[in-house]
């Protein structure tokens, strides 16, 4: 299935349609899923407002560890079969996740200092997460500082697939350390705990994330092909 | 086998001598740790819970002021075409570096670091604890960095680019050694045994894979 997407005419020519489409879809999720957040869903009954913090802080952080397994997959699939479209995939995947990670952890912040009354802990939560950032990071400056493209690919995908310990680390942390972050409350053994009034906003930001995920991938992938093919002929014509 | 220990003694002979041999790091590391008497005050009690800890993180700066030309070198000057061509497994080769490098840097910073921790006001009883998890966390430091420098060989001036890419990783070593340093042998000692010993087993593969790609 994934050969069939290896040549970029073909991505090329789908995600010209599939991009706005997932843009749309993006636009219309948020539209709808931030005022029902924001404003039309229940206060808790301990924090109060601030539980609203919940709604752009909780997808973020689900987005940012997803990312990176994509990034992790994506990286595998370069490593060892070659696909050619999986390193674009993964390298422009890294700068949404990474932003994704940035906006967990100060939302997170944010929230955090009404809440606890701290802006910030080094409990087994929030190192995890900032030491996936800071590996996003390390993977962004690497590829960018090697010049050769497929070196930069094939050393890059090594870097990312190392990193992929630190993602069971940052979902068990709760489990395993006494944390300040609270206990997982959707991706748990026996099912979701959260009240469904809740989960609905949660899930439409969820999947609102998610489709502006796709079309931030896809335009950054759009514009790397596009690079790679001006490098081409700008090569050709020197020539 | 032999393929191992004349790539050891190669590499010890070269870090030994050159760039201030031995001394330098060990200087380094001295230094470092002396930076945090002054930025925490010298008053007794707080220096007590937070000297010895923060050793760790002078031990981490000095691996990673000096691995950024353990495969660059070899890079440039064709050394690893022929590690590549020998009959010996490059992870082998790998290793014997890497132990070479904890040879030269690891162990004389490990044995530093008792009189370093007693200056940091940490308890005597704890000192031989430091000693032996600092050895064992150099170790892991150097697993972590061989990837590091395998990653990096090809750029130039890349000590900053491996330093945030081997962060990260650093942190569980550095937070189990912290840890006993205040508490001494017990369950944060295993846990950075079984880290330190992990990272440099898939330190070691790592770094061979990626240098099978520099070469190229």
């Amino acid at each position: 299935m994934f050969a069939a997407f290896a040549n970029p005419a073909r991505f090329m020519s789908l995600s010209a349609w599939l991009t706005p489409v997932l843009g749309a879809i993006a636009f219309i999720l948020f539209a709808v899923g931030l005022p029902w957040a924001l404003a039309y869903s229940p206060a808790d009954y301990q924090q109060g407002e601030t539980v609203r913090i919940m709604y752009v802080h909780v997808p973020a952080a689900w987005w940012a560890l997803a990312i990176y397994a994509f990034m992790g997959g994506a990286s595998l699939i370069y490593f060892v079969w070659r696909h050619a479209l999986a390193d674009v995939a993964a390298r422009a995947a890294a700068p949404i996740g990474a932003v994704f990670a940035g906006l967990c952890l100060i939302t997170g912040s944010l929230w955090g200092a009404p809440t606890w009354g701290t802006w910030w802990e080094w409990d087994g939560r929030l190192t995890s997460m900032l030491v996936l950032f800071v590996i996003y990071l390390g993977y962004m400056a690497l590829r960018s500082a090697i010049e050769d493209e497929e070196r930069s690919a094939r050393l890059g995908a090594i870097l990312c697939m190392v990193g992929l310990i630190n993602l069971p680390i940052v979902h068990f942390s709760v489990v395993w350390w006494s944390t300040l972050h609270q206990p997982a409350s959707i991706f748990r053994p026996g099912g979701s705990a959260i009240d469904p009034s809740m989960l609905g906003p949660l899930l439409t930001m969820a999947f609102a994330y998610l489709a502006l995920f796709g079309a931030l991938l896809l335009m950054n992938m759009r514009a790397a092909i596009l690079r790679r093919r001006v490098e081409g002929a700008r090569l050709r014509g020197a020539a | 086998m032999s393929a191992f220990w004349s790539t050891f003694k190669r590499d010890f002979a070269l870090m030994w001598s050159a760039g201030g041999g031995v001394v330098a790091p060990l200087g380094f590391f001295l230094g470092a740790a002396a930076l945090v008497p002054l930025a925490m005050g010298p008053a007794h009690d707080a220096l007590a819970a937070a000297g010895p800890p923060l050793l760790w993180v002078a031990a981490a700066f000095a691996v990673l002021a000096t691995i950024e030309r353990l495969f660059q070198a070899d890079l440039e000057d064709g050394s690893l075409d022929q590690m590549l061509l020998s009959s010996a497994p490059l992870e082998l080769i790998v290793l014997a570096k890497g132990l070479a490098l904890w040879c030269a840097i690891g162990a004389p910073i490990a044995l530093a670091a008792a009189p370093v921790a007693i200056a940091l006001q940490a308890s005597p009883s704890l000192v031989p604890a430091i000693v032996v998890s600092v050895a064992l966390g150099m170790g892991g430091f150097v697993g972590a960095g061989l990837t590091g420098a395998a990653l990096t060989a090809s750029v130039k001036r890349g000590s900053v680019l491996i330093a945030l890419i081997v962060m990260p990783f650093f942190a569980p070593p550095i937070i189990f050694g912290s840890a006993v340093a205040s508490s001494g042998f017990g369950a944060a000692f295993l846990l950075l045994a079984g880290c330190a010993l992990a990272y440099l087993v898939l330190g070691t593969f790592a770094a061979a894979a990626a240098l099978r790609l520099q070469a190229e």
